[in-house]
């Protein structure tokens, strides 16, 4: 069998795998943002990142695999991963559609391109105190009538 | 047996329903089926008693070992017995206690009395626990009630939480012991336990979870609590019954696992330590059935301690003392509830001087309370004499018989001291002044305290019966040093019988200096109230679940995923940081190209943090994905970087169609400055961290590529592209799943975006104001038809140049994605290449010709075109098995056409055919989404942008 399609370590170089960690960095961060866009961009970043992580640490790279006579190239590229990064590349299109039309839908709600902090959350935390002042008159069963007879 | 726990289960189901018939009858038809179970388990009971045992096994789970094994051997008997017999009397006491909701109740008593029949029948642990929990779940609905008060509810759910979690705990046990046993099923462990690696942990985790169950100190505070349940329940499941599961187990597993070592010493200091401080408590109870609680406790301590010293004595005399036990409490219990019913009150305090008023119910409860004191010849008696005997004589060892005796003594003393209380208490007091006129109970309400407490005096008379029991059951033990034990009402002059004297005096006394003895109470200082404990422990972990609620869910989305991202570069950073795996040797650049489009890619990368203007963000992106298309290109995959080119486009044009009404710019975060450097730092180190793993990973190849064996084979599918062969053939399924994804996510967006388009229509109407807003160049207004569809646009809008490059330019798209359809099996292209050019060239007409000659252009609606593309695909697939082959099979076939010659193709082209009609029908369902609810015209959004922007 051909070299290329063999284990052949470092299908890798440097200068991908450095633009792969750049693209997710920024990627991340944006999404790390308030702004609905930006984390919708974050997002398309990160799609781009993965996509080409996908093919570059997936095979070797070499002449497109296109077999042309009856002996393959000796040195194609690897086309599975190429087959991957295809379906994934069609996948992040659709999600991104969707989470644009998601991002444009908040904002149709609420006129905020923001991710807001959520109040329910909030609430959630506070939900204790709430309760006791409402819930006051509460008595305790046994131990209140034990105490009473303690008592006398 | 399983027929007669269905049965409960079945009729418990069906109560509700006759209660609104019946009436007061549906209490006769409950107590029906306790009625067959002691009829049942009477006529069973020769067989037991001679040794033997009825089993049932029900398959459930064969595969887990999982069966619902049942076993009736001497000790299930009499707790059957207790509970069936118990279950049928106390139902029978309802028909007269209960005045309302009686049909949920009887559902439930009669669940109980099923589950619980299931729980000391159960010869599996597993399910033996769940029927432990089932009546959990059964005490916990029938404390609770309605939940019409606080304090129903609080002392429901002290039960639960308390039962269930040392319920939780003694699962835990059961599975350390099982697994030490190797089989779940208690007869095997019985008669081979278990020696030695952890089975003493499990020991004291099953006796954790026994002594929550049977209300042992210091978990015993729900019992009192549970009080707040109507009498028969606490009759039935809190005196009889269900804190008797505990017990049970104990007295089930002591065989096994006595000698094992905590086992002796938890059973002994627990028991006796809950025997003597509860019934001290019951001393000063005032309301007649905290006291008969505080008793049960007590009585139940003593019951822990004599059935787990693992004696011959000692299970003779626990199998005694459990069923005079719950023959006493019982009827200790309905009498309260008699003295209640009758009179509104069961406080000691009030009470007076109802003995001669209701002689026939004093009698009884008279009897029963003589028989909780130890007199001859009740059973209590019986059973007394027999514990003395056991810790006497009994194998402890040590030194500590003594001890153990004298604590033993007193707490005898002490309950016979509550015991007088109660009787006196509830019946006593001069006849002078009247607590109302308490109506005479009818006889039937009677009927069932006459009954538990006469069985109290005909198996303490008739003990020859009760010894047979008890010896069946003790039958698991050798004989004790002393020789063997015999239940006995006289053994003449001995050490045991003085002793049985003494606690009766001591007793007497106790009940005589009542008034000192409180006293003396007062000044002796409190124990540490276990309430409260329990109090402060609920209200710690709902502070401790508030707060870390508080701390971990802020409800930022930032913060969320910047814990996310440092987890990841934590937890995985830190095992590839751990496993310093080889980064190999990688080149630098695999061609020269390489660096420059990574220059780009990062540049345009950064360039979209620092844009200001949402479009500028949006080229930006796009700048990135066609260097990220080139990239592929120098790296030998030219279809992907078609595909890839392609579908940035769409993106670029779907995208801005959507956000072309929200405003043009960013908002300004209002990040601290310390919080961005966070956010930069965790990204930074998400970006290191990928890269690292990317250099590791492709370093740590150590087999072949599969795709070695596509490249082969790729011949036999008919084609030359391999890419191409491998989505259309070798992994169709795959690709089958990512075209309906597309189309679910289209359906998605136009649900999202369409949705207010009534609003989108009422916003399109300011269009009229803004035409003035904007000049318009009228030079190039077409004059002539040049797309159909184009001449609904206002003059203006439209642009001449475009409309006929449009119409030279989309015909001549469409033979192009034809083009790289077809071509697609030999060369870069195919299904979704061609797609996306096709929908191009629809955007094309979209955004020149308007919405209407986007309609002209293609007739059919979009859902349609999309939907036929994943059936063509989707049938094409299925075609194979039809025609007896494996799905998603493809063939080449050649044609011999007149005129062309021969026609050679491979089958797999007609699913290419539907991945190209749905992405078609996709980009026009997106289209038509897109286009139709954001306003009538691109600019109307402008012009809007600008008011709000104004009004600002």
């Amino acid at each position: 069998m051909n070299s290329a399609l063999g284990t052949t370590a470092n299908t890798l170089d440097v200068t991908m795998a450095l633009a792969v960690g750049a693209l997710f960095a920024v990627g991340f961060y944006l999404m790390m943002q308030r702004s609905l866009m930006r984390i919708v961009l974050g997002f398309v970043l990160l799609g781009h990142g993965t996509n080409l992580l996908l093919l570059v640490a997936g095979g070797t790279p070499g002449p497109p695999p296109v077999v042309e006579g009856k002996t393959p190239h000796p040195e194609v590229a690897d086309p599975l991963p190429q087959a991957m990064a295809l379906t994934s590349i069609v996948i992040t299109f659709g999600l991104t559609a969707f989470l644009t039309a998601l991002a444009y839908r908040s904002w149709r709600l609420s006129r905020h391109d923001e991710v807001r902090d959520d109040v329910e959350d909030r609430r959630i935390g506070t939900a204790q105190e709430r309760a006791e002042t409402a819930d006051d008159t509460g008595r305790i069963p046994g131990d209140a009538a034990a105490r009473a007879e303690g008592r006398q | 047996m399983l027929v007669l726990l269905a049965a409960h289960l079945g009729v418990a189901a069906a109560i509700p329903w006759w209660a609104r018939r019946l009436g007061r009858t549906v209490w006769m038809v409950a107590a029906v089926l306790p009625l067959a179970t002691v009829a049942w388990a009477s006529v069973s009971a020769g067989r037991v008693l001679d040794g033997g045992a009825y089993q049932e096994s029900l398959s459930w789970a064969p595969r887990l070992g999982l069966a619902v094994a049942l076993r009736l051997d001497a000790l299930s008997l009499l707790m059957l017995w207790v509970v069936a017999g118990v279950g049928a009397l106390v139902l029978l006491y309802c028909r007269y206690y209960v005045e309302r909701d009686a049909g949920r109740m009887a559902a439930l008593l009669l669940a109980f009395a099923g589950t619980m029949s299931g729980l000391v029948l159960a010869d599996n642990l597993f399910v033996l626990y769940v029927f432990w929990e089932l009546t959990t779940i059964a005490s916990f609905l029938l404390i609770a009630g309605r939940g019409e008060t606080a304090e129903q509810r609080r002392a429901a759910r002290q039960a639960l939480l308390v039962t269930a979690a040392g319920g939780l705990v003694m699962l835990l046990g059961f599975v350390v012991l099982g697994q030490e046993a190797g089989t779940y099923r208690l007869s095997t462990i019985l008669v081979d336990p278990p020696r030695g690696g952890l089975v003493p942990v499990a020991v004291v985790l099953v006796l954790v979870g026994a002594f929550a169950k049977s209300a042992q100190l210091p978990l015993h505070g729900w019992l009192p609590a549970a009080m707040v349940a109507p009498t028969p329940v606490s009759a039935y499941l809190h005196a009889a019954a269900m804190v008797k599961a505990g017990v049970y187990l104990v007295a089930r597993l002591a065989p096994a696992l006595a000698e094992v070592d905590p086992w002796r010493p938890m059973v002994l200091g627990v028991g006796l330590a809950t025997m003597v401080l509860a019934a001290w408590r019951a001393l000063r109870a005032t309301d007649l059935k905290l006291l008969l609680a505080y008793g049960t406790v007590s009585e139940l301590g003593l019951l822990t301690a004599v059935l787990g010293i693992g004696t011959r004595t000692g299970a003779l005399a626990g199998a005694a003392m459990l069923l005079a036990h719950a023959a006493f409490k019982a009827a200790l219990f309905l009498s309260a509830g008699i003295v209640e019913h009758q009179t509104g009150t069961r406080d000691i305090r009030q009470l007076t001087g109802l003995g001669r008023r209701l002689p026939v119910l004093f009698g009884a409860t008279a009897l029963a309370t003589a028989s909780m004191a130890g007199l001859p010849p009740l059973l209590g008696y019986l059973g007394k004499e027999a514990v003395l005997e056991a810790f006497w004589h009994g194998t402890v060892p040590g030194n500590i018989n003594h001890l153990t005796t004298a604590v033993l003594v007193l707490g005898f003393a002490l309950t016979v001291a509550y015991a007088a209380r109660f009787l006196h208490g509830a019946f006593g007091g001069p006849p002078g002044r009247p607590t109302g006129a308490p109506r005479r109970p009818q006889v039937g309400f009677v009927a069932p305290v006459a009954v538990l407490a006469g069985a109290g005096l005909v198996l303490g008379a008739g003990y020859a019966g009760t010894a047979t029991v008890a010896n069946a059951y003790a039958e698991g033990y050798p004989a004790g040093p002393q020789g063997s034990y015999a239940l006995s009402l006289w053994h003449g002059f001995t050490p045991v019988l003085g002793l049985s004297a003494l606690s009766l005096i001591l007793g007497g006394l106790l009940h005589a200096v009542r008034r000192h003895t409180l006293a003396a109470a007062a000044t002796v200082p409190r124990l540490p109230d276990v309430q409260g404990g329990y109090d402060r422990a609920v209200a710690g972990v709902d502070r401790l679940a508030v707060a870390v609620t508080r701390h971990t869910q802020v409800g930022s989305l930032p913060v969320y995923l910047t814990v996310l991202l440092a987890t990841v570069v934590l937890v995985p950073g830190a095992a590839l940081a751990a496993a310093a795996p080889s980064l190999g040797s990688p080149p630098l650049w695999w061609s020269p190209a390489e660096p420059l489009l990574a220059v780009v890619v990062v540049t345009a990368a950064a360039a979209v943090v620092a844009a200001r203007h949402r479009l500028t963000g949006i080229l930006l992106a796009g700048a990135v994905g066609y260097g990220v298309a080139g990239v592929f290109l120098v790296r030998g995959a030219p279809g992907l970087a078609l595909t890839q080119f392609l579908v940035e486009t769409m993106t670029l044009v779907v995208v801005v169609l959507v956000l072309r009404r929200m405003p043009a710019r960013f908002v300004h975060g209002r990040t601290l400055p310390r919080a961005r450097l966070l956010r930069v730092a965790v990204a930074g180190a998400v970006g290191v961290l990928v890269t690292c793993f990317a250099l590791a990973t492709s370093a740590a190849r150590t087999a072949p590529a599969v795709s070695s064996g596509y490249v082969r084979r790729v011949a036999e599918t008919g084609a030359h592209n391999v890419v191409n062969a491998i989505v259309v053939d070798f992994r169709a399924l795959d690709t089958l799943g990512e075209i309906s994804v597309l189309l679910v996510a289209a359906v998605g967006v136009v649900s999202l975006v369409r949705n207010h388009s009534h609003k989108g229509a009422a916003d399109g109407g300011s269009g009229e104001g803004r035409r003035g807003i904007f000049p318009t160049a009228h030079w190039d207004e077409p004059r002539q038809t040049w797309l159909p569809g184009a001449d609904e646009r206002p003059g203006g809008e439209r642009s001449v140049l475009l409309e006929v490059a449009t119409r030279l330019l989309f015909p001549s798209i469409l033979v192009l994605s034809l083009f790289l359809l077809f071509s697609g099996h030999h060369h870069p292209g195919g299904g979704f290449s061609g797609g996306l050019v096709a929908g191009q060239a629809f955007v094309l007409r979209y955004l020149v010709g308007g919405r209407a000659d986007l309609g002209v252009a293609v007739p059919l609606p979009a859902g349609a075109v999309a939907g036929g593309g994943l059936l063509l695909a989707a049938g094409i697939g299925l075609l194979p098995p039809i025609l007896g082959g494996v799905p998603l099979e493809s063939a080449v076939v050649t044609w011999h056409l007149p005129v062309v010659g021969a026609v050679k193709f491979a089958t797999s082209l007609f699913f290419d055919v539907g991945v190209y009609l749905l992405v078609v029908g996709v980009t026009l369902k997106l289209l038509s989404a897109v286009g139709v609810s954001l306003g009538d015209a691109p600019a109307g959004a402008l012009g809007a942008d600008r008011e709000e922007e104004g009004s600002r």
